[in-house]
């Protein structure tokens, strides 16, 4: 019996196991997926809970549900990856032996990278909404503000879902509006990129739709420390920035076990082909999504995109044949922009967003690079598709490979 | 894309002052393009210029810290302002572009 073994079950995890156990027979191939929770998190719907738009019920399913059956699924914590002797190690002596793995723990938010940051005012007046405690610790507070400056600061690139942070100010903006202190609430977007987003066009957009909102733009701050007594954050350049509340986009990191493997970067990244997916290092071992360091957006729609390309080279892989399919970086994110409007970005390595339609070509029905309603139905709609379709492995009416048709030059 | 002259030598730069082929970066240019951006490289300065030629590929500010040549605090010194983008610049390499 031949072993693919899968570490991560995620977005990426959960799609590489329904497709996997589909296409493989069972008796040649065991597939088994490792993670140490149980509970898979719409992760996209964080952003959504400090403002009671989702409750902590809608963002949460037990990763069980996903697995197809033939699957061995274990729910344990991992010791440390042995690529050198194709084996993994689990806590508490069990050793697993693989043929193929592919690697898929993500990223995660590592708030004791900064000095001050889990100070005393964490959850109290400090706030992440990239973890479900976090979201619902800022929606207690967000209850009984009575208003004051609010900085949204991101620590450090890349960090995953790119878009969420300035999604967070726009709904900020409106449930603000709507509580009726929104002249009372300062808000301001705190960068170490030097605009609202990497790219030229999309950075033009969604700069003018931040100062039409009255949010203030603080570029090419690069976070050092938070000083929890002067309510201030600094730079590494002396610059100081003081909040009433801070929300934080704690540095990124991949998993500690990548660091425990010895196969990371500086932020626990393991160095993958961008093409192929498989790691640099070692032919038999594949990366999917977060936990590589392709250079790409950190995302779900990256995740999906990738694990169809991965999946076509593993079949190379398993029959020895040459790997053929090329990844070529595609990203999709809807943009949430307040007020029941919603933008939506398509990109990849090569070409940065731009206007256009999406995904038929001259109809839509979403704008790229718009502001429009549809495009924000587009987004409500997408958690019925990730939960029914996209976790799944079925097919979406999307192509894995970024189109230039319906785009505008 | 442009001409400029650096050292007496005509290079192609992008439009950004960014040099087009880093193979023709030497210490004299360095220096001339340090001093458009107001820096007097010391030897410091060139330990770190190294370190960016030869990590081009994967270069973050935070690599640079942990490079063990300096800090990040002491990067910021050493290239005020954008420290990533200046010293790339004055390194002959291509600008750097941040993947979000």
């Amino acid at each position: 019996m031949k072993k693919i073994l899968i570490l991560g079950a995620g977005t990426g995890g959960t799609i590489m196991a329904n497709k996997l156990r589909k296409e493989l027979s069972r008796d040649e191939w065991e597939i088994t997926l490792v993670d140490k929770h149980k509970t898979h998190y719409y992760q996209p719907g964080f952003l959504f809970i400090p403002f009671g738009i989702y409750k902590e019920q809608d963002v949460i399913k037990p990763k069980a549900d996903f697995i197809p059956s033939g699957v061995k699924l274990l729910f344990n914590e991992i010791e440390k990856i042995d690529p050198e002797n194709n084996k993994v190690f689990l806590e508490g002596g069990q050793i697993l032996q693989y043929d193929f793995l592919i690697i898929a723990t993500g990223t995660r938010t590592s708030p004791e990278d900064t000095p001050g940051l889990k100070g005393e005012l964490w959850y109290k007046e400090i706030f992440d909404f990239y973890t479900i405690e976090g979201a619902l610790a800022l929606k207690e507070f967000f209850e009984t503000w009575q208003g004051g400056r609010l900085v949204m600061n991101i620590a450090e690139l890349p960090f995953k879902c790119p878009v969420a942070p300035l999604e967070f100010v726009f709904l900020a903006d409106e449930f603000f509006t709507k509580v009726g202190i929104r002249d009372k609430v300062d808000i301001t977007y705190v960068t170490p990129l030097s605009g609202a987003f990497t790219k030229p066009r999309a950075t033009k957009m969604l700069g003018e739709l931040l100062q039409e909102k009255n949010i203030t733009v603080i570029p090419d701050f690069y976070l050092e420390s938070v000083d929890n007594k002067e309510k201030v954050i600094r730079s590494y350049d002396g610059k100081e920035i003081p909040f009433d509340v801070l929300t934080i986009v704690p540095v990124n990191k991949g998993d500690e076990l990548i660091a425990r493997s010895g196969m990371g970067d500086d932020l626990n990244y393991i160095p993958t082909d961008k093409n192929t997916l498989r790691s640099e290092k070692y032919e038999n071992v594949f990366v999917l999504g977060d936990a590589s360091n392709i250079p790409t957006s950190k995302a779900g729609s990256v995740v999906h995109f990738a694990s169809e390309v991965l999946f076509k080279n593993l079949m190379c892989a398993i029959k020895g044949r040459k790997m053929r399919a090329h990844f070529d970086g595609h990203a999709n994110c809807y943009i949430e922009t307040g007020f029941g409007k919603g933008s939506i970005i398509d990109f990849n390595y090569e070409t940065e967003p731009l206007a256009g339609n999406y995904p038929l070509p001259g109809i839509g029905p979403f704008g790229l690079l718009q502001n429009t309603k549809m495009n924000h139905y587009g987004k409500v709609l997408f958690r019925w598709i990730y939960w029914h379709i996209l976790l799944k492995g079925k097919e979406l009416p999307v192509e894995s490979e970024m189109s230039m048709a319906g785009k505008k030059k | 894309m442009a001409q400029k002259t650096y050292a007496g030598k005509s290079l192609e730069v992008t439009d950004d002052g960014y040099l087009v082929d880093p193979s023709k970066w030497n210490e004299e240019i360095a220096k001339e393009m340090a001093k458009e951006e107001g820096i007097e490289l010391t030897d410091k300065h060139f330990a770190v210029l190294k370190f960016i030629r030869e990590n081009e590929a994967s270069l973050t500010i935070r690599k640079v810290g942990n490079s063990g040549i300096v800090d990040i605090k002491g990067f910021y010194a050493l290239f005020p302002g954008g420290p990533l983008k200046i010293s790339s610049k004055i390194a002959g390499i291509r600008k750097p572009t941040s993947c979000v």
